[in-house]
Parts: structure tokens; C-alpha cells; sequence
């Protein structure tokens, strides 16, 4: 038995954030620096599975380890990734990484930034996060499954009611969280009725996913549970029409939170969508992938008409979420080579650049105090490296070829184009409305004249900020540049999915 | 040598970028060295292009200096590039100007280092179109080209730029969007987006044969895919009535902005026309070139009336862009219409000569306006008058310029425009007629500009104080040399070019 990567990645925010509770509260920079430090130790764990990732002709999991936990009733903590999933897994490190960066902040009274209330609850909460988040990308048992969503939802309330923003934050918390919960108790009833179904035919009662992938559910059995285990899944995804909770968590989160719930949150609704919805009742995807591409293709051009009007930075970022998301769901609702390719880059594509989005939006925000666009101008000058990061993050959004973002959203639309080509056509408006809003952000905010009562009140970035920017703008260019960083692995990850679909 | 021989292409393509990297790492203070790198770094893609020119057998049919690099390999997109008479001809004109147009910036003190780097990954862009040979490609250096030329008119240009520069944006990505669509059809139908490849199997497929499940016969597939890449390539030439971007874009982009755009970008929609619509769509294009020709002589006539009526000389310009394009296009719809012919290849001849002439006097004639601008800062025709006996050598620059927009005999314009209408006129008489007719208001645009400008009562205004009116300095002049030389070059003696165009479109069509 190797190293047991995947189980350190897992527990290791998990470890940390127990560390971090112990210090004692005052110790703030002590705090942020083992936080710090547990994220680049995640961060590299996660880039070394990334790197050690076989391609060559591979299609099942990698990086497998079993440990019995209830033997009894089949449940078992099984880690391993494939070639969606790794990328995620890099996704989460990253986020994680950065989203430590730029909470760190400026410790002055007068003009805070980052997180400088409670660091210490507040890297506590956001690492038990994590520690969910990898889990989800990592199980492949789908009790664990479930047992690390359930971690990854619920710190998002206490962080999002502790540190939100003052107006909403109750009322966001409150409706995120219920839209989750009700969304996850629907997908875990269709999960049970398969660890039943399945036991009953085989004999073994089993909550390992490798074994319920091989259970071959009957096309009535499959066609019946599909459409709750997805959808109460793809909640967290934000389709439409279930997206409602997702904008306004956004906007109520503190920074590093909302680059967590649009970079990572949202993909782990879409993963789970995939893994336990279409991988394990492929037939029934199949039977119901016409209505999953009809509310995809609403979210996306729906998402950025709304995206579009928006006057607060956060919602209109919020609201492009809901219309990118879309494409994900576009892309496996295609159920074929192309389009679940797309979905997979795009996952990873979009994590990265609404991280980014939020990380900047932030920055912003704690040094203007507002984040109405009419309110804001001249950012540029003040901040070079922040506007250069948005306008990078821009670019990806609006599917500008040489950023990641094409890439992703080019094989989607493929994939559409051989499944419904009046679904492609109809999609592909919200490339320009898209490129419309995030032109006029940018004008907005990063250039033109700074309003006169922010004059001399824009501290510079701090280093910290910078470092966090460069490193998510790196990413997004280099996949831009050079699919074969990303494509072969998500390919193997999608090869699997295909056979399961019978070969389609 | 051999090493040069087999990344020819790419060295041509990327050094640009690479240059615009180094640039960013240099201090941003040093106006001075920056400006000087970016200048001297695309003199490398000139002289290379040089080389290329020289070393390009015109007589050997397909693609040559081919290297094809592995780039998303899951969709089958490569990076695959080759030169042929046309683009050869289109890669020496963007690395010809592109110093040229550096040269004219030196001027520019906001923000050096981000204005240098910008022009230079421009550079690049519209090289990458004018080079590649996949599908993908193509589009990418198409569209990625937008980036920087938007930033340039958005942040260096005049008063209106914010309008002016979303509106550029906008327009050519709805335009696009239709040719974004296309490709992807081409991927899903052909698993490869080879252009060669692409193009023989779509030529293959039958009119009658239905696309996957649907009852969609490919015969109205075609139809619907011909006019979206035709609007498009139109947005970019422009051609009327899809030209409203330019006029804005124009004016209110810095002099080098301007210089670029009308000299290079617009021939990328043209270069699209040629490379990929003719090609792709022959008995669409045979059906439909009565009406791109009407669409050509609508710019042309059109074009010239509107610039006729411009009281702000860069608008004067900007619309005789529109009339100048007019003339390619009008190229070819009657290569489209009879193509094979010897008339047809005599049209397709001037229009591809009219891109690259275009390109010299479109880029001299913005670079003037400029010049003047910068000095009095103003571009309104009323305010001029008389500067001649101010600024002669200005005003001698400016007539010759001018007379080669006017397609005065002995200079460029008048070689491109008499091939066209000499080709054109068996194929589409009628509407090169009313071309002609064109023509006439072309000669008095430019007269109406030449005569605010220089000639008539002076306005003191500009004779003493601190408005005087100071000469054309020595960079300036050092820009204007190289375009007049190779205007009078291809007026006088148009051979060299004409064999490696004439040889390209004969094989081509």
C-alpha cells in the first residue's frame, strides 16, 4: 500500500482546523500561518495527485484506499479519483489556497480588510468546509458521500450568518442552507432505495459505488429515481429552476466563503449530480437527459440576461454562476464524448475564475465599502493588479479562445450540436450578452474616473492579494494555452462514464 | 538555417508575444527602452517575412513552410500553419505596418509598457489568422485579436472611446457568433477542423442528405451556414450595412489603433471572404453573388457619399475604408459568380492587390490625420485651411498619400481597382458600372479633404503664437517613407507582387 494521499488531502483541513481552535484567539497571525500553511500543504497534495495521475489508457479510479467503518451495513471510507474528479480535487486545493491568501488582510482599524473578526472560528469553519469538499471529490462510497456534503453545507450557514454581509446575511443562510438540506434529503432517499434495490438482487448490501455502478438497475427503476437523485443534487448546482438560493448566498458570504461556495460548492453539486445520478442510473439519465439540457440550456441564457442588469458586482457574478453552471449541465446532459469533456474542464475553468471574480469583487469591497457598479470607477489605477485579474477572469467568462473558459465551452457546444442543434444555437446568445456585462463591470469599476469620495481612500493590495491573483490567473491562462494540461485526464474520467452508458 | 526553415512560421507568429513578454518585465519608467524594444522586436517578424517572401515557390500549389504543432488533441485542433500566396501576401503587410504603426506610437507616454505589449500580442493575432490552416485556430487568433484592439481604443483613445470601443466589441462578436456555430458543426460533422480536410469532405456531402436525426437537408444547412460566415467576415470588412462599428472605432482609436485597423483588420474579414467562403461555399456563393455584388456596390457608392459628407477628416477616412473595401468584395462576387474564368481570376487578382494596397494608403492616410491632430487637436475640416504654405512637406506627403486612396495612374490604388473593374465588368456589368459611378465620388471626397486641409483662405489661427503650426518631424516622416516607397513600388512596377498573387488564385479557384 502506497502513501495514503487522498485520505491526508481529506483530513488533513480537518486536522488543521483543530489545531487552529486550540491556539489561543489573539494569536491572529500565528492563526492565519498554520491556516497558511495547512492549505500549501493541501494545495501540493493535491497538485502532486494532479501531476501523478496516470493517463495513458487508464478509465477507472486511481489513488484507491479502503477502510472499513460499518462493515455491517456495507459502508466503508473508500477514496480514489478519476479523471473528473482530480481536477476538482486540484480545484479545491487551490481555492483553498488562495481563498486563505486574501482573508489574511490588513490588520488596521481603521481600514480592515480579509477577515480580521475571529480569524480563528473563521479559518475553523472554513477548513471543516474543506475537509467536505475533498471528501465529496474523493469518495467513492456513497454513504461518505453524503456524510462529507452534509460537512460541507453546514459550516457555510455559521459562516455565512457569523461574517456575512450585515443586510442579508440572515436571510441568505437561512434559504441556502434550506435549499441544500431539502435538496440532499430528496437525493439521499434515491440513494437508499438503490443501496436496497441493489441489495436485494445481489445479495451484497453495499454503499460502494463501484459495486452499485455494476448493479444494472432496471430502465423503470432507473427512469423513476434518476430525476430526484439528480436534481436534488444539481440543486447545489444551481440549475434552474433551483438556483434561487445561490446569488443571494453569494452576496451575503465574506469573500474567501463565496469563492468556496461559487469555485468549489457549486461544482460539488454538479460532481454529485454526475457521480451518483448519471453514473450509477445511466439509463435513466438517458431516458430524462432532454429535460436536464431544457432547464441547462434556460439557466444559461437566462442566468446572463439576469447577469446583465445586475447593478451589484456580487449578483451580477452570482448570476453569471447560474448561467456557467448552466453549461456544466448542458455539457452531461449531452451524455457524449464532447460534451462531458466540456463539462468536466468547465468545472474546474469555472471554479478558478469565479474564485478569482469573488476574491477581487473583495478586495473592492473592503476598500470602497460598496459594490454598486454606478458607485465605483478608476479601480485600475489603484489596484493594476486586481483590474488585470478581473479583466483576465473576464475573458474566461465571456469564452474568449486562449482562455480556459473556450476551451471548456467549446466541446460542450459540440456535444450539443449532435444531440439538439437548436439548443446550441440558442445557448450560444449568452456568449454575447455575457461579453456585453462583463465589458460594461470592467469599464465600470476598473476604469474611468474614480468617484471623488474614494479618492485616497484605496489602500494598495497587499502581497498576499497579489499572489493569490497571479496564481488563479496562471491557471486559467495556462489551460487557455495549453488544453493537454487538463484534457487527457478529464478524458479518462469521461471514457468511464461512456462505458457506463454503454458505450454511446 | 534548417532550423529556420522548419519553424519559419511559428518564429513569424510568436515572437510578438514573446517580445510583449519581455516587455512586461521591464521597468515601466523606461518609456524610452520600451518603446525601443517593441520597435526593434517587430522588425524580427518583418524581416523573417522577408525571408519568407523569398523563399516561397509561387509556383507550387497548397500550402507551404507547413509545421503542425499537437494543441487539443480531444477535439482533434491542431495548430496547424501554412503560408500561400494569399496570406503570404497578407503576412508581409502586418509585419510591414506593424513597426510602422509602433514607430508612430512613440509618442504615446501614458502607459507605455501596457500600450507595447498589447500592439505586439495584436500582432500575433492577426498574424495567426492570416496563418493558419485549422478551423479552430483560425478562430481563436480571429477572436483573440479583439482583446488588445479593444483595450487600445478604450484606453488611449479620444472622447467617445467608451462607446466606441464596446461597439467594436459587440458587433464583431454577434458576428462572429454565427461563424463560432459553424466550425462547431464542421467539428461534430468531420471529427477534425483541418481546413483542407474540412473543405473537401463538406464539397463531398450532398444536398440532399439530411443532418443526424432531423429532417434538415444539408442544401438548406449551407444556405443558413454561408450567410452566417458571411456576416461574419462582413462585420469586419465592412461591408454596408454592417459598417456602423467602424466609422466610431476608427475615430476615436489612437493614431497606431487606426493605422492597424484599417490597414490589417479589416482585411482579416476580406482574407475570410477568400480563405474560407469561396472555398466552403462555391454554389452558394455562384447563387448568391448578386447579391454580395449589390452589398459590394452599396459600399462602395455609399461609402464614398458618406465619407463626402464628413466635416471630421478621421471620419472622412474611416468611410473611405468602406468605399475602398467595396472594391474587394466586389472582386469577389464576380469570382464567385463566373469562378474559373479568366475575368474571375483577373478580379480576384485586384481584389486581393486592393487588400494590401488599401492597407499602405489606409495606414499612411490615418498616420496623417494624426499628425495634424496631435498638432492642432482638432480633426474638424472647417478649422483647417490654407496649412500648405505652413507645412509643405505635410501637405506634398498628404497629396501623394491621398492620390493613392484617389487611384491616381502611377500609384497603387489605380492597379488594384482598374484589375477588379476589369474583371468584374463581363460578369456583373451593371453593378460595376454604378461601381464606377462610385469611383467619381471617391476622387471628390478626397479633393474635398485635400482642399480644407491645404488649399483655400489660411486660417491664421495656426500662422503665429502658441498655435503655430510646426512641421512634420523626422519620425513622422521616417513612418510615411516606407508606406510612399511601396506605394510608388507596386504603382509603378506591380509585377512582383502580382506573379506570387496571380499564381496563388489561379491555383485556388
Amino acid at each position: 500500500m502506497n502513501f495514503p494521499v487522498l485520505s491526508v488531502i481529506v483530513f488533513t483541513p480537518m486536522v488543521a482546523a483543530a489545531l487552529i481552535l486550540l491556539l489561543p484567539a489573539e494569536k491572529r497571525n500565528e492563526i492565519r500561518a498554520l491556516a497558511l500553511t495547512a492549505a500549501a500543504f493541501a494545495l501540493i497534495l493535491s497538485a502532486w495527485v494532479y501531476v501523478q495521475y496516470l493517463v495513458n489508457g487508464m478509465t477507472g479510479y486511481q489513488f484507491v484506499e479502503k477502510y472499513d467503518w460499518l462493515p455491517a451495513l456495507g459502508i466503508s471510507l473508500i477514496f480514489g479519483v478519476d479523471g473528473i474528479s482530480a481536477p476538482l480535487v486540484l480545484l479545491t486545493g487551490i481555492v483553498m489556497f488562495t481563498g486563505v491568501l486574501i482573508s489574511w488582510g490588513i490588520d488596521d482599524p481603521h481600514a480592515p480588510t480579509g477577515i480580521q473578526d475571529r480569524p480563528r472560528e473563521f479559518f475553523a469553519f472554513l477548513f471543516i468546509l474543506a475537509s467536505g469538499v475533498f471528501g465529496v471529490f474523493a469518495s467513492l462510497d456513497l454513504f461518505m458521500l453524503f456524510f462529507f456534503y452534509e460537512i460541507a453545507v453546514f459550516p457555510m450557514y455559521l459562516l455565512i450568518v457569523i461574517w456575512g454581509w450585515v443586510k442579508t446575511r440572515e436571510y441568505a443562510a437561512m434559504k441556502l442552507t434550506l435549499y441544500l438540506f431539502i435538496g440532499s434529503v430528496v437525493a439521499l432517499v434515491g440513494a437508499l432505495v438503490m443501496y436496497w434495490t441493489a441489495g436485494q438482487t445481489t445479495g451484497v448490501y453495499t454503499f460502494d459505488m463501484r459495486a452499485l455502478e455494476a448493479a444494472n438497475f432496471s430502465q423503470a427503476f432507473q427512469n423513476a429515481w434518476f430525476l430526484p437523485v439528480f436534481f436534488g443534487f444539481a440543486v447545489l448546482g444551481g440549475i434552474w429552476p433551483f438556483h434561487n438560493w445561490s446569488p443571494d448566498g453569494h452576496v451575503a458570504a465574506p469573500t474567501a466563503v463565496s469563492m468556496f461556495h461559487a469555485g468549489v460548492l457549486m461544482k460539488l453539486g454538479a460532481f454529485a449530480a454526475l457521480r451518483v445520478g448519471v453514473m450509477l442510473l445511466p439509463q435513466g439519465a438517458q431516458h430524462w437527459s432532454w429535460l436536464i439540457m431544457t432547464c441547462a440550456a434556460v439557466a444559461v441564457v437566462y442566468g446572463a440576461f439576469i447577469a446583465f442588469v445586475q447593478t451589484d458586482l456580487k449578483y451580477m457574478i452570482g448570476f453569471s454562476s447560474v448561467s456557467h453552471m448552466g453549461l456544466v449541465m448542458l455539457g452531461v446532459s449531452t451524455l457524449n464524448n464532447n460534451g462531458l469533456l466540456g463539462a468536466g474542464v468547465q468545472m474546474f475553468s469555472h471554479g478558478i475564475m469565479t474564485a478569482l471574480f469573488f476574491a477581487v469583487t473583495g478586495m473592492i469591497y473592503d476598500r470602497a465599502h460598496t459594490r454598486e457598479v454606478p458607485e465605483l470607477g478608476g479601480m485600475g489605477k489603484v489596484l493594476p493588479y486586481a483590474s488585470i485579474g478581473f479583466i483576465i477572469g473576464g475573458l474566461v467568462s465571456m469564452g474568449m479562445p486562449g482562455f480556459s473558459g473556450f476551451v471548456a465551452e467549446f466541446p460542450i457546444f459540440m456535444g450539443v450540436w449532435s444531440k439538439q442543434w437548436l439548443v446550441a444555437v440558442v445557448a450560444s446568445v449568452s456568449i454575447v450578452i455575457t461579453a456585453a456585462y462583463i465589458m460594461r463591470i470592467i469599464r465600470g469599476v476598473f476604469f474611468g474616473e474614480m468617484p471623488e469620495k474614494l479618492q485616497g481612500h484605496i489602500s494598495p493590495l497587499t502581497a498576499l492579494d497579489k499572489i493569490a491573483i497571479v496564481t488563479l490567473c496562471l491557471f486559467m491562462v495556462g489551460i487557455g494555452v495549453f488544453p493537454a494540461m487538463m484534457t487527457p485526464m478529464v478524458q479518462t474520467g469521461v471514457q468511464h462514464i461512456l462505458s457506463l452508458l454503454g458505450g454511446a | 538555417m534548417d532550423f529556420l526553415n522548419t519553424h519559419l512560421l511559428s518564429l513569424i507568429l510568436f515572437i510578438p508575444s514573446l517580445a510583449a513578454l519581455v516587455i512586461l518585465f521591464l521597468p515601466s519608467e523606461e518609456h524610452k527602452f520600451i518603446r525601443w524594444t517593441a520597435f526593434l522586436a517587430s522588425l524580427i517578424p518583418f524581416g523573417l517575412s522577408v525571408y519568407l517572401w523569398i523563399q516561397f515557390n509561387p509556383d507550387l500549389a497548397g500550402y507551404q513552410f507547413e509545421v503542425k504543432y499537437a494543441w487539443y488533441d480531444a477535439i482533434a485542433s491542431s495548430l496547424h500553419l501554412g503560408v500561400d500566396g494569399l496570406s503570404l501576401t497578407m503576412v508581409l503587410l502586418t509585419t510591414f505596418l506593424t513597426p510602422l504603426a509602433l514607430l508612430a506610437s512613440f509618442n504615446i507616454s501614458d502607459r507605455v509598457k501596457a500600450y507595447m505589449m498589447l500592439f505586439l500580442f495584436l500582432e500575433t493575432g492577426m498574424l495567426g489568422v492570416f496563418l493558419a490552416i485549422d478551423l479552430l485556430a483560425f478562430f481563436i487568433f480571429w477572436e483573440i485579436g479583439l482583446v488588445p484592439m479593444y483595450f487600445l481604443i478604450n484606453q488611449w483613445g479620444s472622447a467617445n472611446r467608451n462607446y466606441a470601443s464596446l461597439k467594436f466589441m459587440i458587433y464583431t462578436m454577434g458576428g462572429s457568433l454565427g461563424l463560432l456555430l459553424g466550425i462547431q458543426l464542421f467539428g461534430v460533422l468531420f471529427q477534425t477542423f483541418d481546413l483542407a480536410e474540412i473543405v473537401a469532405k463538406w464539397n463531398m456531402i450532398s444536398p440532399n442528405a439530411t443532418f443526424g436525426e432531423t429532417t434538415i437537408t444539408f442544401a438548406t444547412i449551407k444556405t443558413v451556414a454561408f450567410w452566417a460566415f458571411v456576416v461574419a467576415f462582413a462585420i469586419k470588412v465592412p461591408i454596408w450595412p454592417f459598417h456602423t462599428w467602424l466609422p466610431d472605432a476608427h475615430t476615436e482609436a489612437p493614431t497606431a489603433g487606426s493605422m492597424i485597423l484599417a490597414g490589417i483588420l479589416l482585411k482579416l474579414g476580406a482574407y475570410g471572404f477568400l480563405r474560407l467562403v469561396l472555398p466552403l461555399y462555391p454554389e452558394q456563393a455562384q447563387y448568391f453573388s448578386g447579391a454580395l455584388a449589390f452589398l459590394a456596390v452599396a459600399a462602395i457608392v455609399f461609402g464614398a457619399l458618406a465619407s463626402y459628407g464628413q466635416t471630421d477628416f478621421k471620419r472622412l477616412v474611416a468611410y473611405s475604408s468602406v468605399n475602398h473595401m467595396g472594391f474587394v468584395l466586389l472582386g469577389v462576387a464576380a469570382a464567385a459568380r463566373a469562378v474559373g474564368t479568366l475575368d474571375a481570376t483577373i478580379a480576384l487578382n485586384g481584389a486581393v492587390l486592393q487588400m494590401f494596397n488599401h492597407g499602405l494608403s489606409a495606414a499612411g492616410m490615418f498616420f496623417l490625420v494624426g499628425v495634424i491632430y496631435e498638432r492642432t487637436h482638432t480633426r474638424d475640416l472647417s478649422k483647417y485651411g490654407g496649412l500648405f504654405t505652413l507645412i509643405p512637406v505635410y501637405g506634398g506627403i498628404l497629396i501623394f498619400t491621398s492620390m493613392s486612396s484617389l487611384g491616381l495612374p502611377g500609384l497603387n490604388g489605380f492597379i488594384s481597382e482598374f484589375l477588379v473593374v476589369r474583371g468584374s465588368w463581363p460578369i456583373l456589368t451593371v453593378y460595376t458600372a454604378i461601381a464606377m459611378l462610385g469611383l467619381f465620388f471617391t476622387g471628390a471626397y478626397i479633393l474635398k479633404a485635400i482642399k480644407n486641409v491645404l488649399h483655400g483662405p489660411l486660417n491664421e489661427h495656426w500662422a503665429q503664437g502658441e498655435h503655430k503650426l510646426t512641421e512634420i518631424n523626422t519620425r513622422e516622416i521616417l513612418v510615411m517613407v516606407p508606406l510612399m516607397a511601396l506605394i510608388l513600388v507596386i504603382g509603378v512596377y506591380p509585377a512582383w507582387i502580382l506573379d506570387v498573387i496571380n499564381k496563388a488564385m489561379v491555383m485556388l479557384f
